[in-house]
């Protein structure tokens, strides 16, 4: 009996017992179903994280004041401390300290309340520089952003966020108006476009930038103190250099040693992996959830081809005195076994499809189909098919044709 | 008298259930020679369907040699016993033992599938085979839409499709009316007529009569082997 006969064969036996067969490929659907879109929503969320992230500019590494460490633990004040000065944006921007750094933008951030006319919106006004723009990978959806003049003279000009446009400004354009902030006023010069982060309401487009001597102004700070030093590397493959390059340029400039820094320069990588971590510990968790409840299907798959190998018992006997030897019983066997399994990985695949359609708008979170999850849970299907079809398979191998033709 | 088709020498069967010990047939010897019809009678217990198990090769002989078509099948494997079935012998059980979800050629076709013979040469015996048994009619019904002689009609177009030495039939009336009986009997006399060995096994009398040749078996032990009314008539 050749394989093309023991298919068709297989796929008969599954046929005359439809109901039982669908049932039983019940438990390998829902497992296979679960494990694609456990895995779905995962990527979902790290593909969520990194459009974020990249929205952040490209090449960016980002320098910030305090010291951490890769594990979360930190020394210092992170983010509170005020060891990072424009000088080190200067510095960093020097061609000769740092050859593989593009450009540099120094920015101070405070929380602080905008008005315009009777409208009041509380948002994070942001000092920088000119390069800011290019750095951060932003653009203007109108106006213009300030000059190296108006940064040089601390002009009384504000580019702002899409969101707090809108906020301030309901009707026309805001480009010429005036908005006062600490008592200061400000003209309107442009408005950024969206950062193209797909979180809404995201803060990268709530914010008001002016040039970080006004900043300053406003403030009334004399420090040089900065929140953060972005700094764009010449390209993605010079990325770890200019990380070098910063890192012991601003130890120098602080004496100290890289092991001991009061300052964290982090990538967009790092941070989409810190980011990440805690969605692969839930992913890896459902996961596994949905991979037992797989599990619980193949021994489905077994328990049914028991039944069926007891109930089949004067069929397997009456095969055998035909001339079906041991192994091409066993076969047969093992081949439903496979086609229960393999049945269920397609059926559950198409539900997986069909839930990564309907469930994102109902719960509000992406799903991502990934490739290798779904090859890799039909691969599972198949072996768990044939994994615990063997026992039933070699129950029914071994039986002898005179016990099988003369059970009742 | 042609060649010995199967040659018994000694064949002894014991069963074993813990220290119990139980000899159900205690030292056959006997040849049948092709062409030959043989009724083997005994009433139950007596040791016949062991018997009838060891001729079918679906046991092994404790001990003693059991030569079918020349062949020593008493030491063989499990896998060799499978291929001697299909190759040498046609069942025709009590219970017919028809697949219910396939039709009469499906199931006529059966042992040609576990032979290798491809799949459009199969039809053409099966239905080749079931003609003979006067069911050309027949051969897409399940067997649940056919009478219980035509049932066992089938099961006989079954044993013969694979033109075996030898056709082994336990009970094959068992389970059917007076009619359909000497229907079924009626079809092994045209085929033993046209030459087939024929070992029958049955405890009714009157069955047995028609054979050519009664083995009668009492405490696994073969207590008359003789001619009956009929060898002439059909030698």
């Amino acid at each position: 009996m050749n394989w093309a006969e023991t298919l068709r064969a297989g796929a008969e036996a599954v046929r005359a017992h439809r109901m039982r067969s669908l049932l039983t490929m019940l438990g390998i659907v829902i497992g296979i179903a679960s494990v694609i879109l456990t895995v779905g929503f995962g990527q979902g969320a790290q593909d969520k994280v990194r459009d974020q992230i990249d929205a952040l500019g490209s090449n960016l590494l980002i320098v910030s004041p305090g010291s951490s460490t890769d594990s979360g633990g930190m020394r210092g004040g992170f983010g509170s401390a005020t060891t990072l000065t424009l000088d080190d944006a200067t510095a960093i921007a020097d061609r000769t300290a740092a050859p593989d750094v593009s450009r540099v933008a120094p920015t101070t951030s405070t929380s602080t309340a905008v008005t315009a006319g009777e409208t009041n919106w509380t948002t994070s006004v942001v000092g920088t520089t000119t390069d800011w723009l290019d750095v951060r990978a932003r653009t203007l959806t109108s106006g213009r952003f300030f000059t190296d003049d108006e940064l040089a003279s601390g002009a009384k000009v504000v580019v702002l966020g899409p969101d707090t446009a809108s906020e301030l400004f309901s009707f026309g354009s805001p480009v010429g108006q005036t908005v006062s902030i600490g008592g200061q006023q400000l003209t309107v010069i442009g408005v950024l476009d969206s950062s193209g982060s797909s979180d809404s309401g995201s803060t990268e487009d709530d914010q008001a930038v002016v040039p970080i001597s006004t900043a300053k102004a406003l403030s009334g700070s004399t420090s040089g103190a900065v929140s953060t030093i972005y700094v764009e590397a010449a390209s993605s493959g010079t990325l770890s250099a200019a990380y070098q390059e910063v890192q012991s340029l601003l130890a120098t400039r602080h004496g100290v040693t890289t092991a001991e820094a009061d300052f964290s320069i982090s990538t967009q990588e790092s941070l989409v992996e810190t980011a990440n971590s805690t969605n692969k510990t839930l992913t890896v968790l459902l996961t596994g959830i949905a991979a037992i409840s797989l599990l619980v299907g193949g021994v489905g798959v077994m328990n049914i081809m028991l039944v069926s190998v007891t109930e089949r018992i004067r069929e397997i006997g009456l095969r055998k005195a035909l001339g079906a030897t041991p192994s091409v019983i066993g076969r047969q066997f093992l081949v439903e076994a496979s086609m229960l399994g393999l049945a269920g990985g397609v059926v559950g695949i198409l539900v997986g499809v069909v839930g990564s359609w309907v469930l994102p708008p109902l719960i509000d979170q992406p799903v991502t189909l990934s490739l290798l999850a779904t090859v890799a849970a039909l691969l599972t299907a198949l072996a768990l098919g044939v994994g615990f079809g063997v026992y039933p398979a070699s129950r029914a191998a071994r039986l002898t044709p005179i016990d099988a033709l003369r059970s009742e | 008298m042609s060649e010995p088709i199967i040659q018994l020498d000694g064949i002894r069967k014991t069963y074993r259930s813990g220290t119990l010990e139980f000899e159900a047939l205690c030292g056959i010897d006997t040849a049948i020679s092709e062409g030959e019809y043989v009724a083997v009678v005994g009433p139950s217990g007596s040791g016949k369907s062991t018997l009838m198990n060891i001729l079918g090769c679906l046991d092994n002989p404790t001990a003693g040699s059991y030569l079918l078509a020349g062949e020593d099948v008493s030491t063989m494997t499990e896998a060799q016993l499978a291929e001697v079935r299909n190759r040498r012998i046609g069942f025709v059980f009590q219970q017919f033992n028809l697949l219910a979800s396939l039709p009469a050629w499906r199931n006529v076709e059966l042992p040609l599938v576990y032979a290798g013979v491809p799949r459009h040469v199969r039809r053409e015996r099966a239905v080749a085979a079931l003609t003979r048994v006067g069911l050309a009619d027949r051969t897409e019904n399940r067997p649940g839409e056919l009478s219980g002689g035509q049932q066992q009609r089938v099961a006989v177009a079954r044993a013969l499709v694979t033109e075996p030495a030898m056709i082994l039939a336990d009970e094959p009336t068992g389970n059917l009316d007076s009619r359909s009986t000497a229907d079924v009997l009626d079809l092994l006399d045209e085929l033993h007529d046209a030459g087939r060995t024929i070992v029958l096994i049955t405890h009714e009398k009157d069955v047995a009569e028609r054979a050519g040749r009664n083995l009668v078996i009492s405490d696994g032990q073969i207590t008359s082997d003789n001619p009956t009314a009929r060898a002439g008539v059909s030698a």
